[in-house]
C-alpha cells in the first residue's frame, strides 16, 4: 500500500507510531499497576513529551516493549497486543485483558501527518488513558496484593484471543486514518472470571512458562507490575533450565517478596503456611524493617530467565518448608497466603481457630497445645525481637494471673490482653473478657424453669398480686423517695 | 455548520450526583483540552503538555482520568455543585462553542459546535443495602458513558481549527494556567419529581437556603 506520501512524511509517520505504540504499553502497564497515576501538566513545553502529554516511562516496560517489536512497526497482519493477567498465590492464572495496536489497509491520504495524524493520535492516548480505568480488571488491578498478582505480556504478531474464555467482549478505543492505513486500538477483555485450574502439582513447585506458539516474532515476556520505584529496583538473577531443588524453590511463586519476611524472625512463615509464600504486596505487609526490594519477573520462553533473590538465607528456609506443607494445606479452609500479623507465628492448627468469627480468637484459651505453640505464651528464644506485646505478657509485676512459668511442658498462662493492669479489682479485663464470652445460661431460659407450663405461672399469680397489695404502702413511699 | 449534540442519562442517589457529574464533564474535558500554546513567530507555536490524574470517587465505585489543573477542577466543581441534592430529574450541558467577533452594536456571538447533555436521574434510597447495590451499578453505567463518550470522541468529526495567535481567544479558554480547554460554558435545569417548573423550584430551593 505504498501511496505518493513523501519520504519525510513516512519518516514522521513512522516515529510518530513507534513512539504511539510505546506510550501505549506505558498506559496500559501503568494503568494495572494497582495504584493512582498523577501527572503533572505544564504550560511551557518540555520538548521531550511525546504527543503533548505527560506520560511517564518506566524503563524496564520500554525495554520489553521494544524487545518485543524488535525494531518493526505495527502493520497490516503484525499487531502489539499487551496480555493483562492474573495470577494468584496458588499458581492460579488467567488472562483478563489483550490489548491490541492494530494496522489495516484502509488509507486516508488526504490527512496531514505532522499536525491532524499528531493530534489524533493525541486524543486517542487520552482515549486510552480512560478506558483503561473503565474495564473490569481495573479493579481487580487496585486490589491485587496479597491473594494474586497482574502480570503483563507484550507480544508482537497475530493476536491470540483464546485465553479470555468465552463470551469476551470488545470495546474499541479509537482509530487513526494515516495514509499507510488505519491504526486501530482496542481492548478484548474476559467477562466469565471463574477459575480454570492451572495449577502445577506438589512436587514441583518450579516457574510455570506461559505456553506461547514459538514464531520468531513473538517475545514472550511476562512481567510482575509493581509500581515504578519498586521495579527499577529489581535484580534478576538467571535460573538455569533444569530446575533442581536448592535454587529452583526460590522461583516459586514467579512474583516474589524477596527479603520481605527476613528481617524479622516473628515472620517466619515455616510453620503451617497456608497458601505459599506471601506475595509481593505493593506495601510491606508489617511495616517492620522489610527489605523493600521487589522483583520483576519474567520468563521467556527461549530461555529459562526467572528472577528469584532472596536477600538472607530465611526466605530459602520459608520456600523450602513451604514446599513440604504443601498437602496440610489443601486441609485448611482458606486457599490464599494469609497476611501475618506482626510478631505472629501462626501454627497451621491455630489457622482454624482464626476462620472462626471470634473477635481475638488468636487468644482465646481453646486449648494447651495451641497456647504452646504460641509464641505470646512461648516466647522464641532471639531477643532482638522482644515486642511490647510480649513484654506485658510476660511482665514480673502482673498479677491476678496464675502465669505458671514453672511448668516444663505446659504453661498455663492466664490471658493477658495488652496494656491491662489490674491494681484495683481482683478481677482483671481477662477475666472478665473470657467470662463475658462464656456466659452462664439465663435462668429463666434453663430447661427446668422452661419446664413449668405457664397454667402454673398464672395459678401463682392471684397469690402474687395478693402479697403486693399487703405492700402497696412501702410501694408507695419507694416510689416518692425517687421523686 | 450543525453543532453536534450527545445525550447521556445516569440515574444516581442523591450522594452520589456531584461526583457522577464530574466524572463524565472531566471525560468530556480531558479530550477537549490540549496544553498551552505558545506563539511563536510567523504564525507556528508550540503546544504545553497535558498532565493527568486519577479520581477516586467516594459515593461510586468508579475510577476516573482527569487533567491536571487544580483550577479547572474547581471551576467544574463549582458548577457540579449547583445541581446537586433533592430529587427529581436535573439536565446539565456542557457546550462548547466559538466566538465571533461582531461589529458594534452587537456583541459577540456564541456558536457552539458541540453540546453535551447530562440527565441526572436522583432517586432516594432506605437501607443500606441498596445503597451499595447502587454503588456498584452506578459505577458500571458510567464505565459505559465513558466508553459511550470515547466512541463519539473518535469520530474526529468537526474541530475548530486551531486558530491564529490573535483568534485564540475565540476558540479556546486561556485563562487557565496550566491546560487551556476548548471555549465551554455549563447550564442547568432542574425539575423535580412532580414535574414543576424551574420557576418554583428556584424559589424554593433559595427560601430554603435562606432559612438554614
Amino acid at each position: 500500500m505504498e501511496t505518493d506520501i513523501n519520504s519525510q512524511d513516512r519518516k514522521d509517520l513512522d516515529k510518530f507510531i513507534k513512539f504511539f505504540a510505546l506510550k501505549t504499553v506505558q498506559v496500559i502497564v501503568q494503568a494495572r499497576l494497582g495504584e493512582k497515576i498523577c501527572t503533572r501538566s505544564s504550560s511551557s513545553p518540555t520538548g521531550s513529551d511525546w504527543f503533548n502529554l505527560a506520560i511517564k516511562d518506566i524503563p524496564e516496560v520500554t525495554h520489553e516493549a521494544k524487545k518485543a517489536l524488535a525494531g518493526q512497526l505495527p502493520a497490516i497482519g503484525r499487531s502489539m497486543c499487551v496480555e493483562i493477567s492474573l495470577k494468584t498465590s496458588e499458581g492460579d492464572s488467567m488472562e483478563l485483558e489483550i490489548w491490541c495496536l492494530e494496522m489495516n489497509e484502509k488509507c486516508d491520504k488526504e490527512i496531514k501527518i505532522s499536525y491532524t495524524v499528531y493530534n489524533r493520535l493525541s486524543l486517542l492516548l487520552k482515549s486510552l488513558l480512560a478506558i483503561t480505568r473503565v474495564t473490569p480488571a481495573y479493579r481487580l488491578s487496585r486490589k491485587q496484593g496479597h491473594e494474586y498478582v497482574i502480570l503483563y505480556r507484550i507480544y508482537f504478531g497475530e493476536v491470540q484471543l483464546n485465553g479470555l474464555g468465552e463470551g469476551f467482549q470488545t470495546v474499541r478505543v479509537g482509530t487513526v486514518g494515516t495514509p499507510m492505513g488505519t491504526i486501530t486500538l482496542s481492548c478484548a477483555y474476559r467477562i466469565n472470571l471463574a477459575f480454570m485450574s492451572t495449577r502445577t502439582t506438589g512436587e514441583d513447585t518450579g516457574v510455570t512458562y506461559p505456553s506461547v506458539e514459538d514464531s520468531q516474532e513473538v517475545c514472550t515476556t511476562s512481567f510482575s507490575t509493581s509500581p515504578p520505584s519498586q521495579l527499577s529496583s529489581s535484580r534478576l538473577s538467571y535460573q538455569p533450565a533444569a530446575l533442581g531443588v536448592g535454587s529452583a524453590d526460590l522461583a516459586y511463586p514467579v512474583v516474589f517478596a524477596a527479603g520481605l519476611n527476613t528481617t524479622h524472625p516473628h515472620q517466619l512463615m515455616v510453620p503451617g503456611k497456608e497458601g505459599g509464600v506471601p506475595l509481593a504486596p505493593n506495601q510491606p505487609a508489617h511495616g517492620a524493617q522489610a527489605d523493600q526490594e521487589r522483583l520483576a519477573t519474567y520468563t521467556p520462553s527461549d530461555g529459562a530467565h526467572c528472577a528469584a533473590t532472596p536477600s538472607s538465607e530465611d526466605t530459602e528456609t520459608v520456600s523450602n518448608s513451604s514446599e513440604g506443607r504443601a498437602s496440610p494445606h489443601d486441609v485448611l479452609e482458606t486457599i490464599f497466603a494469609r497476611k501475618v500479623g506482626a510478631f505472629v507465628n501462626k501454627p497451621i492448627n491455630q489457622v482454624t481457630l482464626t476462620s472462626l468469627d471470634i473477635p481475638f480468637a488468636m487468644f482465646a484459651p481453646k486449648n494447651l497445645e495451641l497456647e504452646d505453640a504460641d509464641p505470646m505464651v512461648n516466647p522464641p528464644d532471639s531477643p532482638d525481637t522482644e515486642s511490647p506485646l510480649q513484654g506485658s505478657l510476660h511482665s514480673d509485676g502482673s498479677s491476678g494471673g496464675s502465669s505458671g512459668n514453672t511448668h516444663d511442658d505446659f504453661v498455663m498462662i492466664d490471658f493477658k490482653p495488652a496494656f491491662s493492669k489490674d491494681d484495683i479489682l481482683p478481677m482483671d479485663l481477662g477475666t472478665f473478657y473470657r467470662e463475658f464470652q462464656n456466659p452462664p445460661q439465663l435462668s429463666s431460659l434453663s430447661i427446668d424453669i422452661g419446664a413449668q407450663s405457664m397454667a402454673e405461672d398464672l395459678d401463682s399469680l392471684p397469690e402474687k398480686l395478693a402479697v403486693h397489695e399487703k405492700n402497696v404502702r412501702e410501694f408507695d413511699a419507694f416510689v416518692e423517695t425517687l421523686q | 455548520m450543525n453543532c453536534r449534540s450527545e445525550v447521556l442519562e445516569v440515574s444516581v442517589e442523591g450522594r452520589q450526583v456531584e461526583e457522577a457529574m464530574l466524572a463524565v464533564l472531566h471525560t468530556v474535558l480531558l479530550h477537549r483540552s490540549t496544553g498551552k500554546f505558545h506563539y511563536k513567530k510567523e504564525g507556528t507555536y508550540s503546544i504545553g503538555t497535558v498532565g493527568t490524574q486519577d479520581v477516586d470517587c467516594d459515593f461510586i465505585d468508579f475510577t476516573y482520568v482527569r487533567v491536571s489543573s487544580d483550577e479547572l477542577d474547581r471551576a467544574l466543581r463549582k458548577d457540579a455543585l449547583r445541581n446537586s441534592g433533592g430529587d427529581g430529574l436535573g439536565q446539565m450541558s456542557l457546550e462548547f462553542y466559538q466566538k465571533k467577533k461582531s461589529r458594534w452594536p452587537f456583541s459577540d456571538e456564541c456558536i457552539p459546535w458541540e453540546v453535551w447533555t447530562v440527565k441526572v436521574h436522583v432517586v432516594a434510597l432506605a437501607t443500606e443495602q441498596e445503597r451499595q447495590i447502587c454503588r456498584e451499578k452506578v459505577g458500571e453505567k458510567l464505565c459505559e458513558k465513558v466508553i459511550n463518550i470515547v466512541e463519539v470522541m473518535n469520530r474526529h468529526e468537526y474541530l475548530p481549527k486551531m486558530p491564529m495567535q490573535s483568534e485564540v481567544d475565540n476558540v479556546f479558554d486561556t485563562g487557565l494556567r496550566d491546560v487551556q480547554p476548548y471555549l465551554y460554558k455549563i447550564s442547568f435545569q432542574i425539575t423535580d419529581a412532580l414535574g414543576t417548573s424551574v420557576t418554583t423550584t428556584m424559589r424554593r430551593l433559595i427560601k430554603d437556603t435562606l432559612a438554614l
